[in-house]
C-alpha cells in the first residue's frame, strides 16, 4: 500500500492538536496524547470503510484513491481550520539547549528526539513483535499471508492506524517550526522522496534518505542560486531514481520467472 | 444482439465495425462541425476548452490506459507545448510550424523522461513524473528570460493560411480538426503492432518480453507520443489563456488530467471523451450547487479540488471503468435482457505480492 495523503494525514494531526491544546487548554503531553489516538482511530476507520475496498484492485487504483483522499481532506480542513496559519503553542517554545558552542533550540532538538524516539519503537515493533512481523508478511505477499493465518484485513487497518498516528506525531513535532495550515501537507512529497532514496520498507533507510535531502536542501539554499533550495529535493529524487531506483537499503529486487 | 458476418479480414481492425457507428459517428461529426452555427460564444468557448482536454487526454490515455504507465506529471508537457509554441509563435514562425514544433519538442522531453522511467514501475513512476513536473515549475518560474517566470508571457496572435485566429469559431475548427487527426492517429497506432505491443506491456511486461517486445523501446516510445499529444493539447491550450504563466500548469491540472482518464473509463478512447465532457463541465455543474449550499461552505475557497477529490474516491470504489465500463454494462443489459449476469464484468482480484528479501 501507498498513500499519497500521508502529509494530509500529517496536517490533521496538527491540526487536531492545535485544537485541542490551544483552543480547548488541555495540557500539552494530554492533547498530544489524545491528538495521536484519534488519528490512530480514523486511520483505522478510514481503512475499515474506504480503502478496503480497493483490497486487489491494481496498484493505480489505491495511488489515485489516496490522492482523492489527500484532497479531501485539505479541503475540510481549510473548511473546519481555515486557511490562515496558525501557531502552535508548546511548553518549550522560544527556549534553547546549549552544548558547548552549539545551541539548538528546543522545538529543533525535540523533532531530532521524536524522530530518534519513533523510529527506535518502529524498528522493534517491526522486527520482535508478532503483529509487526504479521504486519511485514502481508506486505510482502497479500494472498501467501491471508494462507498462513493473518487477518489481513484487520492488519491493514492497524498499518493504517499506526501510520495514521506516526503521521500526527510527525505533524505536532513539525507544527512549532512550520505554521499550522491545510497546506502543510505538501511536504508529504519530500517525505517520499526520503523513503524512495533510502528504499520503500526500510526505516533507516527513509532516515537517510531524509537526511540526504535536508542537508542538500540547506547546502543549495546557501550555495547556489535562488530556487535551487526548492527544486534540489526532486532533483535529487529523479537522480536517484535514475543511478539506484531500488533505493539504498534494497528490499526489492527484480523478479524471476 | 447484432451479428456481423465477416468477408474480409481487414473487417477484423475496422475502426467502424458496422453501418450502425458509421451512422452515429458520422452524425457526431455533422452536429460538432454545425455546432458553431448553433452556439453562442460562451458555450463554444466551453465545447473548444473540452476538446483540447481531450486531445491531452488521448496522450495520457495511451500511455496510463494502453501502456499501463501511471504518470502524475502530464501538466508538465502541457506546460512544455505550450510555452514552446507561443515563443516560436512570437519569434515569427508561422502557426502550423510552431505547433509542430512543439509537439516534437514536448515528445524529445517525454522520451527522455521516458527513458528515465524505464527503470521504474507502479508507484516510483508516479512520483518520478510527480518530481519532474515539479522541476518543470520550477524551472520555467525561475527561467525569466526565457518564460518571463510569474510575469508570465503573452501568446501571440496566429494566423493560419493567411487569415488571422481571433474569432471564438476559427478556434473552434482549428481544435475540432486537430483532435479528430488526433484520435484517428491514436486509434490506428492502437492497432498496429506498435499498439499491441504497448497494450501487451500494460497486461504482463515479463510475457510481453518473452515474446520480443523490447520494453525499453516500447516504453520510451509511448511516453514520447503520449507527451507529444500532449505537448500539442499545450499548443491550443495556450491560445485559451492568452497569458501563460507557471501557475497555470500545477499538480491540479495533471491531477484533472489523471481524473479524466479515470472518469471516462480507463483502456477506452471513447472514454476519454467522456471524461473530458466531464471534467469541461463540471465547474458549471458546480456553480449551479453551489447556489443550492449555505453560503459558508459554497464560498470556501479549495473546494473545487476537494470535490475532484471526493469525485475520484467515488469513482474508484463504485466504478472504477469509469462512465465508459458503465456504459458497456447498461448496453449489455439491454442486449442480453432478460439474461444479463452482474458477474459477466466481474473483475479478477490481483493481489499484492512484491519481490521483497527481507
Amino acid at each position: 500500500m501507498v498513500n499519497f495523503a500521508q502529509g494530509d494525514l500529517m496536517m490533521l494531526g496538527a491540526f487536531v492538536a492545535v485544537t485541542l491544546i490551544g483552543d480547548f487548554g488541555l495540557p500539552w503531553a494530554l492533547g498530544l496524547l489524545i491528538s495521536v489516538l484519534a488519528l490512530a482511530v480514523f486511520g483505522y476507520l478510514l481503512d475499515a470503510f474506504v480503502l478496503r475496498r480497493v483490497l486487489g484492485e491494481p496498484q493505480f487504483a489505491i495511488v489515485m484513491l489516496t490522492i482523492g483522499l489527500g484532497f479531501i481532506f485539505r479541503a475540510v480542513a481549510g473548511l473546519v481550520w481555515g486557511y490562515d496559519p496558525q501557531s502552535f503553542p508548546t511548553p518549550y517554545t522560544g527556549k534553547s539547549l546549549r552544548v558547548g558552542e552549539i545551541v539548538v533550540s528546543y522545538e529543533n532538538f525535540a523533532i531530532l528526539l521524536g524522530t530518534l524516539v519513533l523510529c527506535v519503537v518502529l524498528f522493534l515493533f517491526f522486527r520482535h513483535t508478532r503483529l509487526g512481523i504479521a504486519m511485514q508478511a502481508t506486505s510482502q505477499n497479500q494472498l501467501a499471508a491471508y494462507y498462513v493465518g493473518i487477518p489481513v484485513k484487520r492488519v491493514f487497518s492497524l498499518v493504517w492506524a499506526i501510520s495514521a498516528g506516526v503521521a500526527a506525531v510527525a505533524g505536532i513535532l513539525l507544527a512549532p517550526v512550520s505554521l499550522v495550515q491545510p497546506g502543510m501537507g505538501f511536504i508529504g512529497i519530500k517525505a517520499f522522496a526520503a523513503a524512495v532514496i533510502g528504499g520503500f520498507g526500510s526505516i533507516p533507510g527513509a532516515l537517510l534518505g531524509g537526511w540526504i535531502i535536508g542537508v542538500a536542501e540547506q547546502f543549495a539554499g546557501v550555495y547556489l542560486p535562488a530556487g535551487f533550495q526548492e527544486m534540489s529535493a526532486y532533483g535529487i529524487l529523479i537522480l536517484a531514481l535514475i543511478l539506484r531506483p531500488q533505493g539504498l537499503f534494497a528490499q526489492i529486487q527484480r523478479k524471476k520467472v | 444482439m447484432r451479428f456481423l458476418f465477416k468477408t474480409h479480414y481487414n473487417q477484423d481492425i475496422d475502426h467502424l465495425k458496422h453501418g450502425g457507428d458509421r451512422f452515429w459517428y458520422g452524425l457526431l461529426l455533422v452536429l460538432a462541425a454545425a455546432a458553431p452555427a448553433a452556439l453562442g460564444t460562451f458555450y463554444l468557448g466551453e465545447l473548444n476548452l473540452v476538446m483540447i482536454y481531450a486531445i491531452a487526454g488521448v496522450g495520457l490515455m495511451l500511455l496510463v490506459g494502453y501502456t499501463g504507465q501511471v504518470s502524475l506529471g502530464h501538466a508538465a508537457f502541457l506546460a512544455i507545448g505550450a510555452y514552446t509554441h507561443s515563443l516560436l509563435l512570437g519569434v515569427g514562425l508561422p502557426f502550423l510550424l510552431s505547433i509542430v514544433a512543439a509537439v516534437l519538442v514536448s515528445a524529445l522531453v517525454g522520451a527522455g523522461v521516458g527513458w528515465i522511467a524505464l527503470r521504474m514501475t507502479g508507484i516510483y513512476l508516479a512520483i518520478a513524473t510527480l518530481a519532474f513536473a515539479m522541476l518543470t515549475e520550477q524551472t520555467i518560474s525561475r527561467a525569466e528570460w526565457l518564460t518571463g517566470g510569474f510575469r508570465g508571457l503573452a501568446v501571440p496572435q496566429a494566423s493560419l493560411f493567411g487569415m488571422p485566429l481571433t474569432q471564438g469559431w476559427q478556434h473552434y475548427y482549428v481544435t475540432l480538426t486537430l483532435l479528430v487527426v488526433t484520435l484517428l492517429a491514436a486509434l490506428n497506432i492502437l492497432r498496429s503492432s506498435t499498439g499491441r505491443a504497448m497494450v501487451a506491456i500494460r497486461d504482463s511486461e515479463i510475457s510481453a518480453e518473452s515474446v520480443g517486445i523490447n520494453l525499453a523501446v516500447y516504453k520510451t516510445l509511448a511516453f514520447a507520443l503520449s507527451a507529444g499529444i500532449t505537448g500539442l493539447a499545450g499548443a491550443l491550450f495556450a491560445h485559451r489563456l492568452g497569458y501563460l504563466s507557471p501557475d497555470a500548469f500545477t499538480f491540479l491540472i495533471s491531477l484533472q488530467l489523471l481524473l479524466m482518464v479515470v472518469v471516462g473509463g480507463v483502456g477506452s478512447m471513447r472514454g476519454v471523451i467522456y471524461g473530458a465532457l466531464f471534467i469541461g463541465f463540471l465547474p458549471q455543474l458546480l456553480a449551479i450547487a453551489r447556489d443550492t449550499l449555505p453560503p459558508q461552505i459554497a464560498q470556501a475557497p479549495g473546494l473545487e479540488p476537494g470535490i475532484f477529490g471526493l469525485i475520484l474516491v467515488l469513482v474508484i470504489l463504485f466504478e472504477p471503468q469509469g462512465i465508459f465500463g458503465r456504459w458497456l454494462k447498461i448496453k449489455s443489459y439491454f442486449q442480453l435482457f432478460p439474461l444479463y449476469r452482474r458477474a459477466t464484468h466481474r473483475r479478477q482480484k490481483t493481489y499484492l505480492r512484491t519481490e521483497r528479501l527481507r
